[in-house]
């Protein structure tokens, strides 16, 4: 078979591959997986042309950074976090309206003090005289925390790598607050956290994506027009 | 990745030789602490901004790792190490790789792998002394290695600090003072708030307990805030403990119905944070401000004074040195003198030399108490570019 002329990145499990599936098919073309169901590789009907690459969600960014793929699927906050310089590597082409996930700062339910970000450098330098040391915030979005933390001048705090249960860290001991995704904020209050007043980092939700650094010769920029086409309306 | 000519190398091996064989003679002894330090000490101790210029990475074993920034902290965990009760007097001396990211690309003086030599003296009771037999090590390193002209910087945190408790302040503004010193541009944003008597807007918790905690003792407002928690369902959970919670919501409380801060104490710290002159002069404008003010910082002043008497003494030149009350607002752990001594022709973020005084580190560190240390370093590459010494 002859190379695609465009491929394109879906996620390859879970809600985002059946939102992602759904959408195609409104669009008109039903996205089909080749060879037995659970292959990583598949075709958009309509369009043989097309390559489908089954990927994790964090995996599609990098594709997409490094231009091994042309279109990709996936959510924002991962865009964010692991590409550097995202406005000379990704384009943003349309939101696709679901994966809706808020980024954001939380603390416990308890810290009565504490409302707003400009209240945690306060805290940090109360927490250091007791404590002597800075206040943790477990996460995995590091990146992201980092620009925030500091384009709101908060730096009296250190960051705990944590890739999963992030919002019992707290609780636990091992943080005293968090940066992470919530939908509903059901698993923060179960977790007794609230989110600060000025903690939302990003309103993130899936998109369709561009890779800048992806081959885009004229048969391509027509299948990416079609597509975007589909998805947009 | 650009490979070190080998000549340059041996010239530096050789500086660094003859750095630490003037540093025994002193009495230093020479030690080598890991190169390879666990990252939470120094994100604990210097914060976040360490990962952004660092060598930050986690080994198969979980572990968090960074190779050593400095080699202060090193030499610090090191004294540890051999004198866990931190009661003896040491004298250490070292020489050895340290690595920073270089955001803009590594360059010639601001590689991203660097050599220090250098000394921290553990202990010694007499500061100002300690203070001053550090500084001229540092300047007889230098000079010894062939760098005939210099300029020395000083700084000195505990003015500061002896300016902030001269203030009538409440506490709680003091204590905000003192930390936020340290972030030179949220600072000046907080003196301002405190003397545009700005009011930040209570928020729904504040509204609803701000009248109820004003004036009240730490204990009763410990009351109020348990027994609001317990009628809103909300557990004390993590690690800030209800005392911690009720303390800073008694200081939100208190700054609702507080006065501004005065104009002219705000003033007062501006005038200071802007003196930067020849020592003496420098001196004499901080006296003059603070007298001025109706504060007495003399003994403060007293020590700094003394202290620039003991260097000329020792045949230290001064005439075209600096004391910067700004000076030394980078790296939290410092408490008292702060220096750097710069070679003709380079430039303020290139020193070749740099120190301080820091007696607040070991304690963090995990010592019983606090312990007076002083410390400088010598960046070897930079000096051997600032000698133009080529190998004979």
């Amino acid at each position: 078979m002859s190379a695609p002329s465009l491929v394109i990145a879906v996620p390859s499990k879970g809600r985002l591959k059946e939102k992602a599936a759904s959408l195609f098919k409104a669009a008109g073309f039903q996205l089909r997986v080749k060879g037995h169901e659970r292959g990583y590789r598949g075709q958009l009907e309509g369009l043989p042309d097309v390559e489908v690459e089954y990927t994790s969600a964090a995996e599609i960014v990098h594709q997409l950074r490094s231009g091994r793929v042309h279109l990709g699927i996936t959510g924002e906050d991962l865009v964010r976090e692991s590409v550097h310089d995202v406005e000379s590597h990704v384009e943003f082409l349309t939101p696709l309206n679901f994966g809706h996930a808020d980024v954001i700062v939380a603390v416990p339910q308890c810290w009565l003090d504490v409302s707003r970000m400009a209240d945690l450098e306060d805290v940090a330098e109360q927490f250091a005289r007791g404590h002597g040391r800075g206040l943790r915030v477990a996460t995995k979005y590091m990146n992201l925390t980092r620009r925030f933390f500091a384009q709101k001048g908060v730096t009296g705090y250190r960051i705990v790598e944590s890739v999963g249960a992030t919002e019992a860290t707290p609780t636990i001991g091992t943080s005293e607050l968090i940066v992470d995704i919530t939908s509903t904020g059901t698993t923060l209050k179960a977790n007794n956290l609230k989110v600060l007043e000025d903690g939302l980092i990003l309103k993130s939700q899936a998109h369709l994506l561009a890779a800048k650094r992806a081959i885009w010769d004229g048969r391509a920029n027509e299948l990416r027009s079609a597509i975007f086409a589909a998805l947009s309306t | 990745m650009t490979a070190e000519p080998a000549k340059a190398f041996e010239a530096l091996e050789g500086q660094a030789r003859d750095l630490v064989a003037l540093f025994g003679e002193a009495g230093y002894e020479f030690v080598a602490p890991a190169i390879i330090q666990p990252a939470s000490v120094f994100l604990d101790q210097i914060g976040e901004q360490v990962r952004a210029r660092s060598y930050v990475f986690t080994d198969l074993a979980g572990e968090e790792l960074c190779l050593r920034p400095d080699l202060t902290v090193p030499v610090s965990r090191l004294y540890l190490e051999r004198h866990p009760r931190a009661d003896e007097e040491a004298r250490y001396c070292y020489n050895g790789p340290a690595f920073r990211f270089q955001p803009l690309g590594p360059s010639a003086v601001h590689p991203r792998e660097f050599r220090q030599a250098g000394v921290e003296c553990f202990g010694a009771r007499e500061k100002a002394a300690a203070d001053v037999e550090v500084l001229l090590l540092a300047v007889e390193a230098v000079r010894s290695a062939g760098l005939s002209e210099y300029k020395v910087c000083f700084g000195d945190i505990a003015l500061f600090y002896a300016l902030i408790d001269a203030l009538d302040l409440p506490e709680r503004w003091r204590l905000k003072l003192r930390h936020y010193f340290w972030r030179p541009p949220s600072f000046h944003s907080l003196v301002d708030r405190l003397a545009k008597g700005e009011r930040v807007e209570p928020d729904r918790i504040l509204s609803a307990l701000g009248e109820k905690l004003a004036g009240k003792s730490q204990k009763e407002a410990e009351d109020i805030v348990s027994t609001y928690l317990e009628a809103q369902g909300v557990p004390i959970s993590g690690n800030r403990s209800l005392r911690e919670i009720a303390a800073r919501l008694r200081d939100k409380a208190a700054d609702l119905y507080a006065d501004t801060l005065p104009r002219e104490v705000a003033t007062v710290i501006e005038y200071y944070l802007g003196v930067d002159a020849p020592p003496r002069e420098a001196v004499d404008k901080v006296a003059m401000i603070a007298h001025g003010a109706g504060l007495d910082i003399d003994a403060a002043l007293y020590a700094v004074a003394g202290r620039f008497d003991l260097l000329e003494q020792q045949g230290v030149d001064l005439s075209n040195a600096t004391f910067t009350t700004e000076f030394g607002r980078k790296l939290e752990y410092y408490s008292g003198l702060v220096f750097q001594i710069e070679a003709p022709g380079m430039d303020q973020t290139e020193p070749v030399a740099g120190g301080g005084r820091y007696d607040n580190l070991l304690s963090a560190l995990g010592a019983p108490h606090p312990v007076p240390a002083v410390g400088a370093a010598i960046h070897t590459e930079r000096l051997l570019a600032a000698v133009g010494r080529t190998p004979s």
